[in-house]
């Protein structure tokens, strides 16, 4: 069993990058510190994503001397799935990055519990 | 009512979170300025024991998905093993061994994410200009704002930062353009060259402010290409899945493998996603820092 996992070294490191980006997202208050953790675990499936389409002893998909047999070259699909899956990432960062701008316009803080907090403050002073 | 949202919001004389806000009745600036100031003090409240145990819950929920995890990767097939399905596959065949003669590209993957699937590659860019239409939604500025915003723009800026700026700027927009041309021949592709055509405008604009590109990219002009650039990509696609699938003969041909002028859509479409990356790359950066173009 150990040997296999440290034949897929390279996956097991992907696991345990998910599960920091997972803690740093469940532990810590502060916004951007949950949008890095977000982005550790995109960093992790884009690791792990790779890694499976990965052969020793061939190159990359590139045609050189009109060479086109399975036996030269690595797998293309999890490259272009991995291509997608970057883009993806950046949006749905730059998208939480603006929402935290607002919310740091609206309470002055980006840690999560005062917010909850401020909002408790304002819900009593209504009633 | 909401023509004239729009109306309003194109003038710059409108703040959409806030106009929501007062929709629902929640937090609007009139009721702001009555209810909630910033508060400086926080009281400290009751819900110690749960702060304490919150984090060893989550870490050990954490441990738990790494054991699952492993567990799974144990199952998995060899790393680098030829013969595993996903590496042996039917699909993955055809690819390697018909891409070249049936795309034209000599690059693999940019025949494969640019033709074979190009819907989803046209998804993805889609995806990139919802983002920026949403990040313009939240964070343009007010008029009365904008001359405040502008203020406080930083112009005297280190005298390195400026030569190293001019000197860099021209060779990273020409090697961005490079990568971009160049996408089904080598590794590249109008991902990766937007980026770079980006992140050399973003170097300009920190060095040697707006003034100048402001001359060149203004928000009509930021609209106008970016929309074209994703029409024209629609279009193009859907004439040849049109034409390939009725099995009618399209004007693009393959072409010579390895020749700049070949492999059919592939060449103007990287350069339409090239044009979309690259503009909506320097829109983050412009909207993060002075919140408008």
């Amino acid at each position: 069993m150990l040997e296999v996992l440290f034949n897929n070294r390279i996956e097991c490191v992907a696991v345990i990058l998910f599960a920091v980006g997972y803690v740093t997202l469940l532990v810590s208050p502060n916004m951007i510190k949950k949008i890095i953790g977000i982005n550790i675990m995109d960093s992790a499936c884009n690791l792990f994503l790779t890694s499976i389409g990965f052969v020793y002893n061939k190159t990359a998909p590139i045609v050189v001397n009109g060479d086109t047999s399975m036996n030269t070259y690595i797998n293309p699909l999890p490259a272009g799935l991995v291509l997608t899956s970057i883009v993806v990432g950046v949006s749905v960062t730059a998208v939480m990055l603006a929402l935290t701008y607002k919310m740091y316009e609206k309470y002055h803080t980006l840690n999560l519990n005062e917010v909850y907090k401020i909002n408790h403050e304002l819900e009593d002073k209504e009633k | 009512m909401k023509s004239n949202w729009f109306k309003k919001w194109d003038e710059g004389n409108f703040d959409l979170t806030e106009e929501t806000a007062k929709s629902f009745k929640i937090n609007t600036k009139e009721n702001k300025e009555k209810k909630f100031k910033p508060i400086e003090k926080i009281v400290e409240k009751e819900n110690k024991s749960f702060e304490m145990i919150y984090p060893v819950v989550a870490i050990g929920l954490a441990l738990v998905m790494i054991s699952f995890f492993l567990y799974a990767v144990t199952k998995m097939p060899m790393f680098g093993d030829p013969n595993t399905p996903a590496n042996s596959s039917e699909v993955i065949k055809r690819y390697i061994e018909s891409g070249l003669e049936e795309t034209g590209a000599v690059n693999i993957v940019a025949g494969v994410i640019l033709d074979y699937r190009a819907f989803d590659t046209l998804g993805e860019s889609h995806v990139l200009f919802t983002a920026a239409t949403v990040v313009t939604l939240l964070l343009l500025a007010k008029k009365e704002e904008k001359e405040d915003v502008k203020e406080k723009e930083i112009m005297e800026t280190d005298p390195i930062l400026k030569i190293a700026a001019k000197v860099l700027t021209p060779i990273i927009l020409v090697f961005g353009i490079y990568v971009i041309l160049c996408g089904h021949l080598g590794p590249g592709g109008g991902f990766s060259g937007g980026s770079i055509i980006g992140a050399g405008l973003i170097l300009y604009s920190v060095a040697y402010g707006t003034e100048r590109i402001k001359k060149i990219i203004t928000p009509k002009v930021y609209k106008i290409i970016t929309l074209s650039a994703l029409c024209f990509y629609s279009f193009a696609k859907c004439y040849s899945f049109f034409c390939g699938a009725n099995h009618l003969e399209t004007i693009f041909t393959t072409g010579t493998p390895g020749a700049i002028l070949s492999a059919g859509l592939i060449l103007p479409l990287n350069i339409a996603v090239g044009i979309v990356v690259s503009l909506t790359m320097y829109g983050f950066y412009c909207y993060f820092t002075r919140r408008h173009i």
